[in-house]
């Protein structure tokens, strides 16, 4: 089995958030980047495991991205996985991040893709379904728990109120939630390891972004905590009711 | 020339999510002079026509066997020829589960930039640009759709249902449906509990309350409010609560009215699933929880000596 996992840079999850440049571009400056958690934790370690359950399984890793996105995608090497893929662009259009995944993954006809549910920076959750839709495969979102038996793999996915679960043949687009793996901590010898494995570098695909950041903004600060004491919890369903209208 | 809702239904009933999507479909079609008509897949137990008190003029209703189960892939192909035979402009989708599986499909399909998560209505003075929310609600972005045929996701709860007169027409729509490669094998639904993504009000405790036989307290001020119930994230990795209710960056991403934290520290991660609710109330006993400072309203004290007075002022306020 051939899997293809999508990494992500993203800012840690405690970075400060700012912007600059009038407001449209996000404030590096002392910014930490990590591996988008969900990639990380479900979908790479998901496909880590499928590839200790049968060895013969073959793991892509691939990232859209300029030079600086390489000691992420080494550190996700140091999880597992057998070689990365980085294609040499800088986009925040999904639609052209998804096109240069699917470009990519026509070449290499992989039974599994996997995405995160979503990356912490830009809450797309996109570029699974439109990787499914470019290369005309089913796509599950959101899954909970995912088992692979020959050709036929059985997921369980988050709906309202409950999951559903199915059973859909390879190849397939998956984006993991919790559940599908637990977190794992990279060891000194993945770490050793990681800095032989191949990373190979593509040119894009030709593709025009659909959307385009115009700026940003941080939403208005918090007037402060109103505190009630504890002895007069009625006055607090009486703020919610009267002054918040919340209840 | 129309703005296209989706309308997203389960077991035959239709999601309050989309009632949300009809409204703020209906208005975009209002900004711009077109018609607003609507788009149900599979069947429904509902009055369809019923749906036109949220201004939509026009509902397609393809109703075949195969999308009684959701598949992203069918779903994608049935949704973009109605789109493509009623010269569908805009095509609004709930930022819900289904939605976040179907419109991404979609904008490859159509080549129509997607904005998912908006959480207002279009600018179109100056182009077509969207307001969503991004660094998981720390911040907001302003988008641009760059394409003659556009795609929203409205995230839930954030754009407020409008009723007023008005029947749909329905019709029945001659969409040629594909075979699923999906086959359904089983839905596990809690069944007459107010699922957590689409309710009004959440109630969510936390280590605070020192173990799963704690939980009456927290269970009966939900039910005193009508609300959903939730959970932060050590006290769903330690099983007292189903994985289900655990809300934060890696659970559930809630956006309620109202939110209300019991013995929960509030930790960034915490923070981030549940920073957009409307108005956030927390309860610790520790008045350095970090929580109170994203919060509206707190009450420095006791969950056990707390919940139940909150318990009984709510019903005594609702007469009951």
């Amino acid at each position: 089995m051939k899997i293809l996992v999508c990494i992500s840079k993203t800012p840690d999850t405690t970075a400060k958030i700012a912007f600059t440049d009038n407001n449209t571009k996000f404030d590096t400056n002392g910014v930490q980047w990590i591996i988008n958690p969900y990639d990380e934790w479900y979908s790479l370690v998901r496909a880590i495991e499928l590839k200790e359950a049968d060895a013969s399984t073959v793991i892509h890793l691939i990232t859209v991205g300029s030079t600086d996105v390489e000691p992420i995608i080494r550190k996700a090497l140091a999880l597992g996985g057998d070689e990365a893929i980085r294609v040499n662009a800088d986009s925040h259009d999904s639609f052209y991040i998804a096109s240069q995944i699917a470009g990519v993954a026509k070449q290499n006809n992989y039974d599994l893709i996997f995405t995160g549910k979503e990356t912490i920076d830009y809450n797309g959750s996109s570029i699974g379904g439109m990787v499914a839709e470019l290369v005309d495969v089913p796509f599950i979102s959101l899954a909970t728990k995912f088992d692979v038996s020959g050709n036929k793999a059985t997921v369980t996915r988050e709906i309202e109120g409950g999951e559903e679960v199915c059973e859909v043949e390879l190849p397939l687009v998956v984006s993991c939630a919790k559940g599908v793996a637990e977190q794992r901590i990279p060891n000194m010898r993945g770490i050793m390891a990681a800095r032989s494995k191949p990373l190979k570098v593509v040119e894009p695909v030709p593709a025009d972004p659909l959307t385009g950041v115009q700026s940003f903004g941080l939403p208005p600060a918090k007037a402060g905590v109103k505190l009630v004491a504890p002895d007069n919890v009625e006055e607090l369903v009486r703020l919610l009711r009267e002054e918040a209208k919340a209840i | 020339m129309s703005v296209l809702v989706f309308i997203d239904q389960s077991e035959g009933h239709v999601k309050k999510a989309s009632l949300e999507a009809l409204t703020y479909g209906a208005k975009i079609a209002g900004m711009v002079g077109w018609t607003a008509e609507g788009i149900v897949l599979g069947s429904v137990g509902e009055d369809l026509a019923a749906l036109g008190k949220y201004g939509v003029k026009k509902i397609h209703h393809v109703d075949n066997e195969v999308l009684n189960h959701f598949d992203a892939q069918v779903y994608t192909n049935v949704i973009g020829q109605v789109a493509e035979t009623t010269g569908a402009k805009v095509i609004v989708f709930s930022n819900n589960l289904d939605g976040k599986a179907i419109a991404p499909r979609l904008s490859v399909r159509l080549k129509a930039g997607l904005v998912s998560g908006a959480v207002a209505l279009p600018e179109i003075n100056n182009g077509f640009v969207v307001k969503k929310n991004v660094f998981s609600g720390k911040a907001f972005a302003n988008v641009s759709v760059n394409t003659d045929v556009k795609i929203i996701s409205l995230n839930p709860n954030s754009y407020k249902t409008e009723a007023g007169d008005g029947t749909a027409e329905v019709v029945s729509s001659n969409a040629t449906v594909p075979s699923s490669k999906v086959k359904v094998t089983a839905i596990n639904k809690v069944s007459g509990e107010v699922p957590l993504t689409e309710a009004e009000i959440v109630v969510s405790a936390g280590r605070g309350l020192k173990g799963p036989e704690n939980w009456g307290i927290v269970e009966e001020l939900a039910h005193s409010l009508h609300a959903a119930l939730a959970c932060s994230r050590p006290v769903a990795d330690a099983h007292w609560r189903p994985h289900n209710e655990h809300v934060g960056q890696t659970g559930i991403a809630i956006a309620p009215n109202l939110y209300i934290a019991i013995g929960i520290s509030g930790a960034i991660q915490h923070l981030a699933g549940v920073n957009r609710s409307k108005v956030i109330v927390v309860i610790n006993k520790d008045p350095e929880a970090p929580f109170f400072k994203a919060a509206d309203y707190g009450i420095v004290g006791d969950a056990f000596d707390v919940v139940p007075k909150f318990t009984d002022a709510v019903k005594k306020l609702k007469g009951t």
